[in-house]
């Protein structure tokens, strides 16, 4: 076994490797960008080394550097993680030509599965069951719309090097299929230097399900159930879960037989992916084979109760699997969210920044919390945006579930946006709770982006009684206030009214031991916690059943979160409650004729002046934030009434620019 | 004695309903609560006492003598909050439009005259048209007889106004001198002239509330210390705002047990300063995570935002806060951050509340602008409050601390009592490329020499040690164990005693 080893990779997955190693007693070596120097991954391992500037050209892609620091280091192997080196051959030849072992599969499986053509080719060789279409390379569009009649409408045009659906069309005619080979060629070699682009028949209702095999160098193959990766966002995987609700047995082991016969074909021996698409009569198309441990690989450690970064580890040092497919027995159900840096709100964008406030939940045997950041650090512009994989289990897919849910309470961040309220609402959603997923499914649900305040909340009383305990904890403190008037002291009363959601809501408060019993409707809620004042979380028991609520208090409001509805909750007397009623309710201002800023970042270029007509689609202003310039265009015709903002000004959020009539 | 009884209470109701319903309808469409309704919000349920319910105005001209309700426009008395003791009055906008007469302006005086003599806070709720223009210079000496009290009872009882409708011409020099002026968004303005007169003496065109609304006030003037969406929210904060604030200058302010620690650690505030100096951070983090609970009532949230100032707890017991904000300005002083800090500062010092003052300043703003403006005697300001008080002093330097800044943010020279420093700290005259190009100017042009030179700088003054040498800063503490140190110091400073010589009164920069 080896006695120390190199992880090549940051953030999350660079902790978890080494966690294992750490438990198999290896050593570890972490590398570390200048934008890393305080990262979590550099505090776990033995020892860190530099390696560069923050951009990731010029250091965790940088494989001199790398190969550099293990010798440096006296690493003997070294674990890629996924992204970065993980599927580049020449990383891995590079490293065998040191004498240093790579924790992956051989060159040649890289090379075979590393081009979507070559991959597919081998793949119906070794009887594995692809996408009906022509995976040569195509001349020109005349070619394609013959190829496509004979595969049948709908087609998908797709860049041969592509990936992250780059270079990617969907093509319902001929018209459609003339157009969409022109501009995927164009996009191909415009983003991969390569125009060659394949058509394949395009799947309706798709699922990603996919089966994750580990082989070793002697021979031996197994495959470890599947994964059920449908639940994406543009491409980009945002709640996984193992089993899948959608296979049978027959389907899962056909799956599971036709993954390792490819894998068997290219002398697979490490951890390895293969990807399908699975259509609604549970046809299964092979798609493509990843050459490294995946992001979602968690989930399917939870059902088998394997370490697989462990079982790289062993099989990389020369010792066969210490198991046979006999042996792989899948038991009850995980589900993994991706907890990344982006606001939902704003149609996703990434955000970026301090950490201010980090509180993920508390780990046990039923939740994991994969994360690379901590309390204070920092989401950088240079790297991924996920801060942390959230995985849960449960005997059955709804105790998963139901796990999940509460974590998801749980998981309090400040400082960047986050899509926790959003993974939560999906957590509530009956298309998945019904397990009915496809990969289009949050486009199809969430077009206009998602809103946590407007999703209502399936038990108001929940939060109107923890709202009653927090106003009511806060008073019962404010009368322990020194320098009362002797024998006119503040007496708290019982009666109070919870204003939320437009509504008042009258409640009698009593206290209670370690709590309070909130009378709402006629039923008494028996609520109870050591939540303590500006504590982020209320922990506590509602009528004995566990409940966590996030809370933010802002002036005279107690924000809520909670099942990924947020709520805005006040708490008056029943005089004062009253009394607003005359409040006026005050509209949002009407922001429709401003340009606002989407992000923070420097108005570098304002290029209307006052009174000039602009037409819709027309530069306005350029804005840099992270380093990248963002144009900010007219929606529609109008006219520059107020300049609100000069070139040289750091901008807000939503911070107004330009005022139009 | 049943006809007296039958008249009180025909009196008493007569001077409930002010105006009359139609005009406390109006005065509800309008989004405004009425005089006595803002009373029930503000004080503690049933603690109100009022007084000179039946004073009337003595006005008979104009057709007055016919036209009186009782209280004549202004409710006044004495009520808690959280069982603390307030005078409070409350004009009525529903009697002739809440104008004052010169019974309406006695009413005001009695209560200052009595909170003075208690020692109590007196909170002003106004909403009033102006002068009772039938009672001409009569009305007038009530105003001042009012701009007498105030003055008198600065620095003796806190003072604060709420602007919950109109205050206009001369009316607002009372508000302007009571200790905070809290305003209501769309329902409330200030101004010394109005939109049409300024029209017609500038030819502007504004409207009154772009003129001297919440929002004016808040943003551009200072003259407003927090803006409010309406009525209920005012009045409440308001209710939380007094419980930081003692009843005098005699006495300590009021305590309030916390559950929070006053040996918490946060160990985020170790990564808080960023690598690179120049990078903005967000001070308020830091404030938030060293006070009590969460829980900062932020001063002029919206004006000068490069210094913030405002009230916390720490271990219980009220302090004013006052710290640069690198994310505005990069923290400097200029004119406007100086006079918010001073007026805070010596309200503090006034009213007994320590000062934690966290410093990351480059100096003071340059330029023209600032100059005939007048930094010179502005920045003094904030000097001579710190200079002056005599509070206890517990300052933090998180990072830059150069210049005449450095001295001036409750520096060990102007007797701060505690003084720290986190590692990161920078203690110079300026930045190091600054002080390299005057003390190396014959090396201006050789690029390399000059990278040395600001390097070897950089080295020398680029942290709390020359400082501490000379005993400037008592000690370097880790950014985690900040709360602890402030918590153990105010402890340590409780029973503080100092007392500037004996003068008339100083002579600030004003």
């Amino acid at each position: 076994m080896f006695k120390k080893i190199l992880i090549a990779n940051r953030g999350e997955i660079a902790c978890r490797v080494i966690k294992t190693a750490r438990k198999m007693g290896i050593k570890t070596v972490a590398v570390y960008s200048e934008a890393d120097r305080d990262a979590l991954h550099v505090e776990m391992a033995d020892e860190a080394v530099l390696i560069g500037p923050p951009p990731t050209a010029q250091s965790y892609l940088v494989m001199e550097r790398i190969i550099q620091a293990c010798k440096d280091t006296g690493a003997e192997a070294v674990h890629p993680g996924y992204g970065f080196l993980s599927e580049r051959a020449a990383f891995c030849e590079a490293l065998e030509k040191e004498g240093i072992a790579f924790i992956g599969p051989k060159v040649k499986a890289i090379n075979a599965m590393g081009d979507k053509i070559t991959s597919k080719k081998l793949a119906k060789e070794a009887g594995v069951s692809t996408v009906p279409g022509y995976t040569e390379v195509i001349k020109d569009a005349k070619e394609a719309v013959e190829i496509a009649a004979g595969i049948g409408y709908p087609v998908m045009i797709k860049a041969s090097a592509g990936g992250g659906g780059k270079g990617m069309r969907v093509a319902w005619n001929d018209a459609e299929c003339l157009d969409g080979f022109e501009r995927s060629s164009n996009e191909a070699r415009s983003s991969f230097g390569d125009d060659r682009v394949f058509i394949e028949k395009y799947i309706e209702e798709p699922r990603h399900i996919e089966i994750q095999v580990m082989g070793d160098s002697f021979g031996n193959i197994v495959y470890l159930g599947e994964r059920e990766c449908s639940l994406q966002r543009r491409h980009q995987k945002v709640i996984e879960e193992a089993p899948s609700p959608f296979l049978d047995e027959a389907t899962r082991k056909a799956m599971g037989e036709q993954a390792v016969a490819l894998g068997r074909a290219v002398d697979y021996q490490s951890a390895g992916t293969v990807e399908f698409i699975v259509d609604s009569k549970r046809n299964f198309y092979f798609l493509e084979m990843n050459t490294r441990l995946q992001v979602e690989h968690p989930v399917t450690e939870y059902i088998t109760g394997l370490d697989l970064v462990e079982l790289m580890i062993r099989v990389a040092a020369g010792e066969k699997l210490p198991i046979t497919q006999a042996d792989v027995k899948l038991k009850g159900w995980a589900i993994e969210s991706r907890v990344y840096a982006e606001d939902p709100f704003r149609n996703f964008l990434p955000s970026i920044g301090r950490l201010v406030k980090y509180l993920p939940p508390k780990e046990s045997e039923v939740v994991r919390v994969d994360t690379g950041v901590y309390e204070g650090g920092e989401v950088s512009m240079y790297y991924d945006p996920m801060i942390a994989k959230l995985v849960t289990y449960g005997s059955t897919r709804d105790r998963a579930i139901a796990h999940m849910r509460d974590a998801l309470n749980e998981f309090f961040i400040r400082g960047v946006a986050h899509n926790i309220s959003f993974l939560a609402a999906l957590m509530v959603h009956t298309r998945f709770m019904t397990g009915r997923i496809s990969t289009n499914m949050i486009a199809e649900e969430y077009p206009n982006g998602f809103h946590a305040a407007d999703v209502p909340h399936d038990d108001p009383a929940l939060l109107i009684s923890v709202a009653a305990f927090i106003h009511r904890r806060y008073m019962d403190r404010a009368a322990r206030t020194s320098g009362q008037l002797l024998g006119h002291e503040r007496k708290v009363k019982n009666d109070w009214v919870v204003l939320m959601g437009g509504h008042q809501h009258p409640v009698h408060v009593d206290p209670a031991d370690s709590g309070y019993d909130v009378v709402y409707m006629g039923e008494t809620y028996q609520v109870r916690s050591d939540w303590q004042f500006g504590q982020p979380l209320f922990k506590g028991t509602l009528n004995g059943a566990e409940i966590c609520i996030q809370v933010e208090r802002r002036d005279m409001v107690y924000r809520l979160f909670h099942w990924g509805s947020q709520a805005d909750v006040m708490v008056l007397s029943p005089t004062v409650a009253e009394l607003q009623k005359l409040m006026p309710e005050k509209a949002a201002a009407d922001m429709s004729k401003y340009l606002l800023s989407p992000m923070p970042g420097l108005l570098t270029k304002l290029m209307v002046q006052l009174g000039q007509e602009v037409k819709a689609g027309e530069d306005l202003a350029v804005i840099e934030a992270m380093k990248m310039e963002n144009v900010l265009r007219a929606d529609h015709d109008a006219k520059v009434t107020k300049i609100l903002a000069a070139p040289g000004d750091s901008l807000a959020v939503d911070q107004a620019i330009i005022e139009f009539d | 004695m049943h006809d007296i009884i039958h008249q009180l209470e025909q009196k008493r109701a007569a001077a409930r309903l002010g105006g009359g319903q139609r005009r406390i309808d109006a005065q509800h469409k309008r989004g405004k609560l009425s005089a006595r309704e803002r009373i029930e919000v503000l004080l503690d349920p049933g603690s109100f006492e009022e007084w000179d319910m039946f004073v009337e105005h003595r006005c008979t001209d104009f057709g007055m003598a016919e036209t009186s309700t009782p209280g004549d426009g202004v409710v006044t008395g004495y009520g808690t909050v959280n069982g603390r003791l307030v005078f409070l009055f409350s004009q009525d906008f529903t009697v002739f439009g809440g104008s004052l007469s010169e019974a309406h302006a006695e009413k005001m005086c009695k209560i200052m005259d009595h909170a003075i003599k208690v020692g109590a806070p007196v909170i002003g709720l106004n909403d009033s048209g102006g002068a009772r223009i039938q009672e001409g210079v009569a009305s007038l000496a009530g105003y001042a007889n009012v701009f007498q009290r105030n003055v008198m009872a600065s620095g003796v009882i806190p003072q604060i106004s709420v602007i919950m409708g109109p205050c206009a011409g001369g009316a607002v020099y009372s508000p302007a001198m009571t200790d905070f002026i809290f305003m209501v968004k769309d329902t409330s303005y200030m101004f010394v002239t109005g939109p049409e007169v300024v029209k017609t003496v500038t030819h502007e065109e504004v409207t009154a509330e772009e003129l001297g609304g919440a929002i004016a006030h808040s943003t551009k003037s200072g003259v407003c210390d927090r803006a409010f969406e309406n009525d209920i929210e005012a009045l409440l904060m308001l209710r939380r705002f007094i419980n930081f604030l003692p009843p005098n200058n005699k006495e300590k302010p009021p305590h309030r047990p916390t559950p929070d620690p006053a040996d918490r650690e946060d160990f985020s505030l170790d990564t808080l300063i960023p690598d690179n100096n120049n990078k903005p951070y967000d001070m308020k983090e830091l404030i938030l995570k060293v006070v009590d609970d969460v829980d900062f009532f932020e001063v002029q949230p919206e004006n000068a935002k490069n210094i913030i100032t405002g009230f916390a707890r720490m271990d219980g017991w009220p302090v004013g806060i006052v710290a640069n904000q690198p994310m505005v300005l990069a923290g400097c002083l200029d004119i406007k951050s100086s006079i918010k800090a001073a007026r805070f500062v010596r309200f503090c010092d006034a009213f007994n509340i320590p000062i934690i003052t966290f410093v990351d300043v480059p100096g003071f703003m340059p330029g023209t602008a600032q100059e005939y403006g007048g930094i010179i005697k502005h920045g003094a300001k904030l000097l001579y409050a710190y200079a002056e008080c005599t509070v206890p002093k517990v300052t933090v330097i998180t990072r830059k601390a150069y210049g005449g800044a450095y001295d001036v943010m409750s520096s060990k020279h102007l007797r701060g009592d505690v003084n720290f420093a986190w590692p990161t700290a920078e203690i110079a005259v300026m930045g190091p490329k600054g002080a390299v190009e005057i003390i190396f100017r014959q090396d201006i042009g050789d690029a390399a020499k000059i990278a040395d030179r600001t390097e070897e700088y950089r080295k020398k003054f680029a942290n709390p040690f020359i400082a501490g040498h000379r005993g400037f800063i008592d000690d370097v503490i880790m950014p985690h164990g900040t709360r602890k140190r402030i918590c153990r110091s105010l402890a340590m400073l409780r029973d503080k005693e100092l007392e500037n010589p004996w003068r008339k009164h100083g002579n600030i920069p004003l």
